[in-house]
């Protein structure tokens, strides 16, 4: 390797969740200043689903957020920022890529596999290919990190970089990396909060099928009632235990996104000059407190630790009672947004 | 949630190299971020994710000692694999993975398809053929 040592000076700010805070440091580096939260709402990353036909590891998939990568791509439309986005079929011309970027004086973002990250805990080490980071700089056979989740950045060795930047399964995550080529200096961010906010409201309130939006909390809460009785005990618990890890875990920032858009609906009203948005933000962290409710006794079932009142059933009134009032929620927000 | 409610239970999951950040609420009733080590249900579903993961291995090694599955497979479930995700890293079929899984059939490996098999499992040749004692 003949590439020299190379160190661009990178702000690295801890975020709740990986992509909304690759965007927010990736921005700030550009001269556009993003908090995550805005990230989060430009972008319109708020959703739910259901998905009981589509498994990993045998359990049905629940997401609080729209499809990795598209955080990014509707927070670059509504804000004008034009991303130069790569993939790669051989690991040895996607890390030359990548040092050819680094020469550029340009920090890179890239999809890597939580797996094969070593400086992140064990514990959180599964194959999940879709963990943003951002890489600032080398030095020898090591490339500077900056990862969102932590608190300050780290470092990687080439050779695990590549491993994780090559990692199979769902998805592939085929080298991607991406970096802005043009971040407007005068971006309407008037524009792109209130284009973000009608967008998260209108695909929460009106997407159709039972297990997308607002609804689909609902759809879940009818099939959790049964769970017992469908998947027996022990297969019940796991699929309630993958339900809170969904929601919970490094990803979310907890609560499945709540606080995180409550903090958006709250800059949002100082941004539009709308306070009636801070209405909504309160609401919004009252929703996110009764989603937490819910993980904290679905925690106690899972652990078998459960009071006799925690029961599936009781579970599924919490989840049906969280559904109702975010479809009133996202309803009225969306006429508040119009 | 307020800052001061924000969890902190801390089950060692993130072997202290860092606290998470959570969103929650200041004196003043404004979203910041705030620190925390863990939560409970958090853990709970974390460690039993970890616990179904363990299971498996221990049930391969016990197939391998009972010599009815070859030492791949151990190694397979430790990389939390199964045949059709290590075919993929392989860029062979899930069936050939499935065959190999048979101690007749790994022992008649050649050198190069166990040098590959080591790398994407990521332990030596010499460890893949093994368990531990």
């Amino acid at each position: 390797m003949s590439v020299s040592d190379r160190t661009i000076p990178f702000d690295h700010q801890q975020s709740a969740h990986c992509e909304t805070g690759v965007i927010s440091n990736l921005m700030r580096f550009h001269g556009m200043n993003v908090s995550e939260p805005l990230a989060l709402g430009i972008g319109s990353g708020l959703f739910y689903s259901h998905m009981p036909f589509l498994k990993v590891n045998g359990l049905p998939v629940t997401s609080y957020r729209i499809l990795p990568g598209h955080i990014f791509k509707r927070f670059s439309n509504n804000t004008g920022v034009r991303m130069k986005r790569m993939k790669f079929r051989d690991p040895l011309a996607a890390m030359a890529e990548l040092d050819r970027v680094l020469d550029r004086g340009l920090p890179v973002g890239m999809l890597t596999s939580v797996f094969y990250l070593p400086y992140l805990p064990k514990a959180f080490r599964f194959h999940f290919n879709a963990h943003n980071i951002v890489v600032f700089g080398r030095e020898g056979d090591e490339y500077l990190v900056s990862d969102p989740v932590m608190d300050a950045t780290t470092r990687i060795h080439r050779t695990a970089l590549m491993r994780a930047r090559f990692a199979k399964g769902m998805p592939n995550t085929n080298g991607r990396m991406y970096y802005p080529e043009v971040v407007p200096a005068d971006a309407d961010m008037r524009h792109a909060v209130a284009k973000g906010l009608r967008r998260t409201a209108r695909d929460m309130s009106t997407t159709p099928l039972p297990m997308f939006g607002s609804k689909g909390i609902g759809f879940l809460a009818a099939r959790l009632r049964h769970y017992e009785r469908d998947l027996g005990p022990e297969k019940a618990r796991l699929a309630l235990g993958n339900l809170i890890r969904m929601q919970e875990e490094i990803g979310t920032g907890g609560a499945g996104f709540r606080f995180m858009f409550g903090a958006f609906l709250q800059e949002s009203a100082a941004l539009l000059e709308r306070p009636g948005l801070k209405g909504f933000a309160l609401r919004m962290t009252a929703i996110g407190d009764q989603w937490r409710d819910f993980a904290y006794e679905a925690g106690r079932l899972c652990k078998d630790r459960a009071e006799s009142h925690i029961t599936y059933g009781s579970l599924a009134d919490k989840l049906t009672a969280i559904g109702r009032e975010e479809q009133r929620f996202f309803k009225e927000l969306a006429k508040a947004a119009r | 949630m307020k800052k001061e409610e924000v969890p902190q239970d801390d089950a060692n999951l993130l072997e202290g190299k860092f606290k998470v950040v959570k969103y929650a609420l200041n004196e003043k009733g404004e979203y910041v971020k705030v620190p925390s080590v863990g939560w409970e249900p958090e853990n709970v579903a974390l460690e039993q994710a970890w616990d179904v993961i363990n299971e498996r291995v221990e049930v391969a090694l016990a197939e391998v000692r009972a010599g009815r599955a070859s030492s791949l497979s151990y190694h397979m479930e430790r990389n939390m694999m199964d045949p059709a995700l290590l075919a993929q890293h392989m860029g062979i079929g899930a069936r050939r993975v499935r065959k190999h899984l048979r101690p007749a059939d790994f022992e008649r490996l050649d050198a190069h398809t166990l040098q590959r098999y080591a790398e994407v499992l990521q332990v030596t040749v010499d460890q893949l053929k093994r368990v531990p004692e």
